[in-house]
Parts: C-alpha cells; structure tokens; sequence
C-alpha cells in the first residue's frame, strides 16, 4: 500500500516525522548580533526617509537602524513601537518587499535594499525577551472602551488608549488572542507561539481586559455596548468567505483556505494533520500562498493554484510567489473554477475554464482543463458577515461590503469607531489594520478630551 | 609598461612601496614573507642599543576605530622598539639582505641621545650590510618618556645634533623620521637638513586615544583599567601626512630634500598621491596589518596600471608633479566658480545632499519638485562648497562643474571673469596691495 507523499485522497503522516519541525520552521531566522550590525551598516540615513514613507505606520526606520548600529537596541525598539507595537509580527509578516524595502535607496542603487524587516525584529526581540515595558499609563481617566477583536488593529487600539488612561474591554470570538495573528498567518512566519507572546507584550501596559469566546451578535450587542461604554472600535476582521460559484462545492474535500490554516494553527503535531496527495488552490492572494505552500510542507506531491488573472494581478507578493516555486507549488494563471467533480461525494477534480480579457472584462473562453484533486482550498477572498452588526438600532453604514469609517476611523454611528479588515479601504495587512486600531485610538482620545470631558 | 623602480637617495628597490619600521618588520620570518609577496623594501623594527631588551605590555598593544562595515579607519599601539635582544636582529637583517639583495634594507635606529650611543650601534648596523638607517625620532609613546623617539624629534636642535653624529660615523644613507606631534613639520625637516641628513620619512603616528570604555572608563587600549596615548595611523591619518609632506616639499629651505612618506598608504592610489605630493617613495604598515601582504600586489599593478594610462614612463615623471599646485589659501583664485551638478540617472534619492545643504549650509538643493521626490541644484544659492558632493553614497553621481568664462554666475548675478584674482588684491581685503592704476 502507498504510503507517505503518494498516499492517495487526504490522509496524515505523508512525511517522516522529524520533516515537520524542519519545514515549518523560521522563513526569515532572525539576525544574530553580528549579522544585524552588518545589515545597520547598510544604512543611508536618507532624509523624509523613502521606507519611512512606505511604512503604513510610519516607523522611523532609519533612526532605529542608527540605533541598533550604534549599540542601542532597545532605544531602536521604543522608536519602532512608538509608532508601531505589534513591530514584532510585523517584522515577521509584513510583505517588506512591497513597503519599505522595495522603498529603500539601495533597492534602487543595487537591487538589495536594507533587510528593514530582519533589523525590526531583531530590535524588537532584544525588548520583548528583556521584557522591556517602555510606556506606563497616563493617569486613569475613568473613560472605558469596548473593542471587537483581539486582533492587530483592536490590540494596536486597546494599547493605545490604554496609554492614555482609559480602560479598554476586549471582546474577542475565539479562544485565543492575537487575530489573524494567531490563526491566519503561515506557520513559517510566527514560530514559537508568537502571536501568543506579543500579545501578552501588549497587554503588559495594563488596563486592557481580553474577554475571549465573546463574538458580537452572538454573545454581546453593538446597541448595548454603546450603551455601556463611552466608546466602541470595530475591529473584528472579516468573518465571511466567498464562494467558488462552481457547480458541485460542497463535496467533501473543498475546504476554506483560512480553515485549513487556523486549524494548521492550532494543531501540536503537524504530522497528525491530514492533507490531500494533490491539492488545488483557488485564489491569487497570500492566503492562497499560504495554503499552497504549507499543503506542500505537509507532504502533498502535487499543490496547484489557480489564479484567473495574470502574474501581475495577483495580490501575493512577487517574494511570495517565488516562496512558492522554490517550495515545489505550481502557479497557474489564467483559469477559473467552473465545476468540482467528485465521487461518492469525496472532490476526485477540478473542472476549470481558462480565461482571457476581452473587451476590457474577464471572460472565460469556453476552453477546459481538469486536474484531479484530493483536496480543494477556496482562498478567493474573505467578507465582512453585517449580521453581526445587527441588534443596534441605527446600523453602521456599509460601503461595498465593508464599514464605512472617515479619515479618523469614524462610522456613521456615533461613539463607534472601527478599523483593519473590516473597514472600507483596509489593505488586507497586519501593518495596515495596527495603523488603523492607533489612529482610531487617538481620534476617541481626542474626542474624549476636546470637549473637556476627561 | 611603466617603470615603477625605485632609486631613493641611492638604495634601489623594484617598486617603491616598503614597509615601515613596525610590527611586520620585526623579525626575519615576516620580512622573508613580505618579500616573496613582492614588497621593494623594509624598514626593519627599531633596534635599540645593546643590553637588556626592551619589555612591552602583556595586555592589549592597539586600538582602532572603524567605519562602516567595520572598516579600519585607524590604529593606535602603545608597542615599543623591538623587544628582541639586538645581536638576533642583526644577525638576521644580514642574512635577509644576502637572501634578497635586490630589495632595499634599511635599519630603523633609537638609542639614548649621546654620541657615544650612536657611535657605538652604527658600526653595528653596518655590518649587516643594510642599505641605510632611518633615524626614529617619532615614536609617541613609551620610549618618548625615556628621552628618545618623539622627545628628540620635537627639539630640533637635537634632531640636527644626532643626524650630524650618524653622518659622522656611518657611511650609510641617513633617513630622519619625524613625528607629526609638532606645530609645524618643516622646523623638524630644517634641522634635519641642517644636520646633513639624506633623506626625511613622515609621518611617524599621532598622539591618541581611540576610545574610552564606558562601563569601565578606561581609555582603550586598556592595561588592567588604565591606558596610555598612543600612535595613531592608518587611513585616517592619511590627510595630515599628505599636508605635512607638502609643506617640506614645498618649503624654500628644505625644498628638494628627499622624502619617503608614510600615513595611511592602503593603495596604490594614496600611494600616487604621496609621490605626487614630492614623495620619492612610500611606506605602509596599517594596510599590511590589516588585510596581510599581499595587498602589495594590488598597489604595484595599479600603480603601473595608471602610469600607462596617463603615459608616465617612470617614478621621475610623477614625483613632485602636484607640489608647485599646492599653495596658501590667498593665492587661490576667487574668479574661480564652480556649481554642484546632481546626475539625475545616478541619484538614488537617498536625500543626504539636500539635507547637509538645507540644515548646515546653503539651501541650494530641493527635496521635491512638482510633488515628487527630486533632488536638483538652485544655482542661484549654490556656492560650490562641496559639501553634497561628499556626503553623496553614489560615486560620481554629484560633481563640480566650473562655469566658464563669461556664463552668468546666478548666485551673484555677475559673469565669470577670465582673470585671476586673489584675496591679496580684494577689495575687502584691508591689507590688499594696490593693483596698478
């Protein structure tokens, strides 16, 4: 009987069993002391720094590169969270090759720009194994906040309005903290329970109450919460999950990429983790480079995804697209989902129809190709579910499918701010939804305080 | 080719590039790897005169400083002469100099400030059949306590008085080493003409501490929580020996004097620079002890790759060449004008050059431009200082660019004069001399 990689339908135990620690281990090992003052040294020092601008946080990179080149790692950390205070995962996830270091000076004078990123963490790491707490809390200003979701944008809020004296409760659905953190995130670039460890960093400050398996809809209501706290920040992500729209998808064996990842998230031994012998993903973003990759890592001998755009369409990174070619994951582009054949019930291929632009529009142009399929992940792009926004008695206004917030993060309810995922305009990164939680923060402070209140 | 032999002051080596009287001279095994690597000559590490040995510290004997990258910028030691018994020396210096006759030989030499003591040694010396000796009046540190090195090289009376002694009693070429820690280097170089000397070499090292430690607050390098000055060397001190052996070469009294230079010499571009400046050769030690001496290597084929680039057939033909351009500041020609040009297709828009005009000089370059990024210089501010030039990380991508004659100078709205002018007829000037009506 097969066994291993050439096992056939979904099945665990694909590769020998030491294989696990080594495939999922660090994407980017951190820098040791000697390489991060190398990598320092690089530096310019540009002025209105190039990176800086690219940074959806704006750290002032070039001062906390000066930093750690001259010795200071910690004062290089409090620059970076002064700005940032999930600089640490966003050391590790942020797509650097399309921010700060497709940005850098060097990026233009030799192709290799800075490696922002590794110095970040490396920053980074030396404050939170010391447990260097660099803010403590203005004094309390009786103010409470509820926040939905303990994820990078409602853990960037809590942090910094709990700076500024108020207290914040967070209701978070899961069991655990941490957000996309936690469960969405390839296991490669969050080794070592990370998003756990940061998140005990953040809360750290004091005054941040995480209240988990607490979804809202479900077990507290926004009209409530609105009325209980003098504020409320939206941050809860998106819940939902498009559909293929191909006939046959609900067979056993077409799964939702983030499902498959949460679940590979939470899972102890990788190796007890069944996955197909050949796996097709539908999507063309990180979350299908992701699944791609980490299906391959677990043992699969043939991963596909399939993307119904061009190269230069797609939302994952060129670096990212590369990860998955040196993993042994095919990209195919041009090919969209038409129908999922199964047998006595169980996915056995994909039916898909190439496609073209025609007329400025996409199309598909009749032609087939199937490919067999053990296993099939829809990583086409994730919603927000408005059902949980429901119970308030003014709604928040929607735009295209997410909440419609203002410069400052503002809803059309009042009270209410929100930020990440979940907002109009959110770019779908960690980076982006910390900015976001902060500036949101700062516009309740300011609310709280402009008319003499706190 | 070019001929890149060396004849100074009579002692001939293949190429001009020996190593200085240092570490890598001390003993016979490195000056026999130093010459199968291709070094024209050495300066064998000072002896000192016969008796007990000299000691040197057990702990560290150097400090440095870095650049980026952790470059050696430069390198302080608080070494002493050698502390080898002086018989060993001598017998190898002879049999190195039978092993490689074509190489020059020269003793480095530092006895107490008595005839009898030079009297005594240079006999010595000559018997190893050595091409010449090189007074050490330069050492900083130590030896300068005892009334030798730099304590004589900073009385010039004293400096005469011993040159004229080892002319007196050796028939050897004399080399007068100077050290740099004077006000001015030409008093030294007088009295060393003076006292009949063949030739001067300089820079000797800079007085100096590289660092202090800041959990111990012991100047490093550091013996048992104290440290000492100590000679410095190395790139960074290559401007001040560049400068120092200008103002000899130049210097009416000393003018001619031949001289070997020393401070900083890393390639065969600073060793040029040296020559061109009225060097008659070089001498390295800070480049050696940093990357080995093989980098010999790379001075000798770019030193002859430039001569035939240029059609310099000889060393002749380049020593001295940039003397008669060195001058004092109120000859140079205030007619002269020059703007900063930024390459648009080199620049990285690292914005270094804006900044250092905007914060600390001129504000004659922009930061944006029609709401981009664009860095471009306002010639109607720009002074031609220089400044971005240096700051720039690319090479070549700003560069001074002279206005010609009669273009409009923007900045002062007055075209450029074909005539020379200088600070001694400016018109501010209050003590300028009337120009003829």
């Amino acid at each position: 009987m097969a066994t291993g990689h050439f096992k056939d339908g979904i099945a665990d135990n694909r590769l020998a069993p030491e294989t696990y620690a080594d495939n999922f281990s660090d994407l980017h090992p951190p820098l040791d002391h000697h390489e991060a003052l190398v990598e320092a040294d690089r530096c310019y020092f540009c002025y209105d720094a190039p990176c800086m601008t690219a940074c959806p946080t704006s750290i002032d990179i070039p001062m906390f590169i000066r930093q750690i080149a001259t010795g200071n790692p910690l004062g290089s950390a409090k620059t970076i969270f002064d700005q940032n205070i999930l600089g640490g995962m966003c050391a590790r996830v942020c797509p650097t090759e399309t921010l700060c270091e497709e940005a850098c000076v060097r990026e233009a004078a030799e192709g290799k720009p800075v490696q922002i990123g590794r110095l970040q963490r490396y920053a980074t790491d030396v404050a939170m194994e010391e447990e260097k707490q660099f803010y403590k809390r203005a004094a309390l200003t009786g103010k409470r906040v509820a926040v939905i979701g303990a994820g990078p944008a409602g853990l960037a809020a809590a942090h910094r309005l709990a700076r500024h004296g108020h207290d914040v409760i967070i209701f978070e659905a899961k069991p655990k903290s941490g957000g996309l953190n936690e469960y969405g995130i390839a296991a490669y670039k969050s080794t070592d329970d990370f998003a756990q460890a940061e998140v005990d960093y953040v809360t750290a400050i004091g005054g941040i109450d995480i209240r988990n398996d607490m979804a809202l809809g479900r077990d507290v209501q926004l009209s409530d919460l609105v009325q209980s706290y003098d504020a409320v920040f939206l941050g809860m992500g998106l819940g939902g999950i498009n559909a293929l729209k191909a006939d046959g998808e609900d067979a056993k064996g077409v799964e939702n990429a983030v499902e498959f990842i949460s679940v590979l998230r939470q899972t102890g031994d990788l190796a007890k983790l069944p996955i197909g012998r050949r796996v097709v993903v539908i999507g063309g973003g990180m979350t299908a480079i992701d699944a791609g990759v980490q299906s391959k890592l677990l043992g699969a001998e043939d991963v596909t995804i399939c993307y119904r755009r061009g190269k230069e369409d797609m939302n994952a990174s060129g670096f990212e697209q590369d990860l998955a070619a040196a993993n042994g994951v095919t990209i195919r582009h041009w090919l969209q989902p038409k129908r999922v054949i199964s047998h006595n019930g169980k996915v056995t291929a994909i039916e898909l129809e190439y496609t073209a632009m025609k007329d400025g529009k996409l199309a598909g142009t009749g032609e087939l190709l199937t490919l067999p399929a053990d296993q099939v992940f829809k990583a086409i792009g994730q919603t927000l579910v408005p059902a949980a926004l429901n119970g308030s008695s003014a709604s928040v206004e929607l735009e295209n499918g997410r909440i419609k917030v203002d410069a400052e993060g503002r809803t059309s309810m009042a009270k209410v701010w929100a930020g990440g995922d979940c907002i109009r305009g959110g770019e779908d990164l960690t980076v982006t939804s910390v900015a976001q939680g902060r500036d949101a923060a700062e516009s309740i402070h300011r609310a709280f305080t402009s008319n003499g209140r706190a | 080719m070019a001929d890149i032999r060396n004849n100074f002051i009579g002692i001939k080596s293949p190429n001009p590039f020996w190593l200085a009287s240092a570490p890598p001279t001390d003993k016979a095994y490195n000056v026999e790897r130093a010459f199968k690597a291709g070094w024209g000559g050495v300066v064998w590490k000072t002896l000192g005169e016969e008796g007990p040995p000299v000691v040197n510290v057990n702990g560290p004997r150097y400090g440095a400083i870095w650049g980026a990258d952790r470059r050696l910028l430069g390198l302080n030691n608080i070494e002493l002469i050698t502390d080898r018994d002086l018989q060993t020396n001598l017998r190898e210096m002879k049999q190195v100099k039978m092993n490689w006759p074509d190489r020059a030989l020269i003793a480095s030499i530092m006895v107490p400030c008595v005839e009898e003591s030079w009297k005594a040694i240079l006999p010595l010396v000559e018997e190893t059949g050595a091409d010449g000796i090189e007074l050490n009046f330069g050492c900083p540190h130590g030896m300068s306590e005892r009334g030798m090195g730099a304590a004589v090289g900073q009385v010039p009376e004293y400096i005469e008085m011993v040159v004229r002694w080892c002319k007196q009693y050796t028939r050897m070429p004399v080399i007068t080493k100077l050290t740099p820690n004077v006000t001015d280097v030409r008093k030294p170089a007088r009295a060393a003409k003076a006292g009949g000397t063949d030739a001067v070499s300089l820079i000797n090292t800079v007085n100096s501490i590289t660092s202090v430690n800041l959990d111990t607050f012991s100047p490093e390098p550091s013996i048992d929580g104290k440290g000492s000055h100590g000679g410095y060397c190395g790139p960074a001190v290559k401007p001040m020996a560049l400068h120092m052996v200008a103002e000899i070469a130049r210097d009416g009294e000393t003018r001619g004097l031949p001289i070997s230079g020393i401070g900083g010499v890393t390639t065969w571009r600073d060793a040029a620079e040296f020559m061109a400046l009225g060097a008659g050769n070089v001498q390295v030690c800070t480049a050696a002890m940093t990357y080995g001496f093989k980098i010999v290597q790379e001075m000798i084929a770019g030193l002859e790759n430039w001569m035939d680039e240029k059609g310099h057939r000889s060393l002749d033909d380049i020593v001295g060449r940039a003397t008669p351009n060195v001058t004092d500041w109120q000859y140079l020609n205030l007619n002269y004008i020059a703007k900063a040009h930024i390459d648009q297709e080199a620049c990285i828009k690292c914005g270094r050059c804006h900044i250092a005009c905007e914060d600390t000089s001129h504000q004659a370059i922009t930061s944006m431009v029609d709401g981009a990024r664009h860095f471009e210089v306002m010639e109607d501010e720009c002074v031609g200082c220089n400044l971005c030039v240096n700051v720039c990380p690319v090479e070549g991508c700003i560069t001074m660019v002279p206005l010609e004659v009669g273009v409009l100078d923007q900045r002062t709205g007055k075209p450029v004069s074909p005539n020379y002018a200088n600070w001694t007829t400016h018109p501010n000037n209050p003590m300028a001399k009337v120009a003829a009506e």
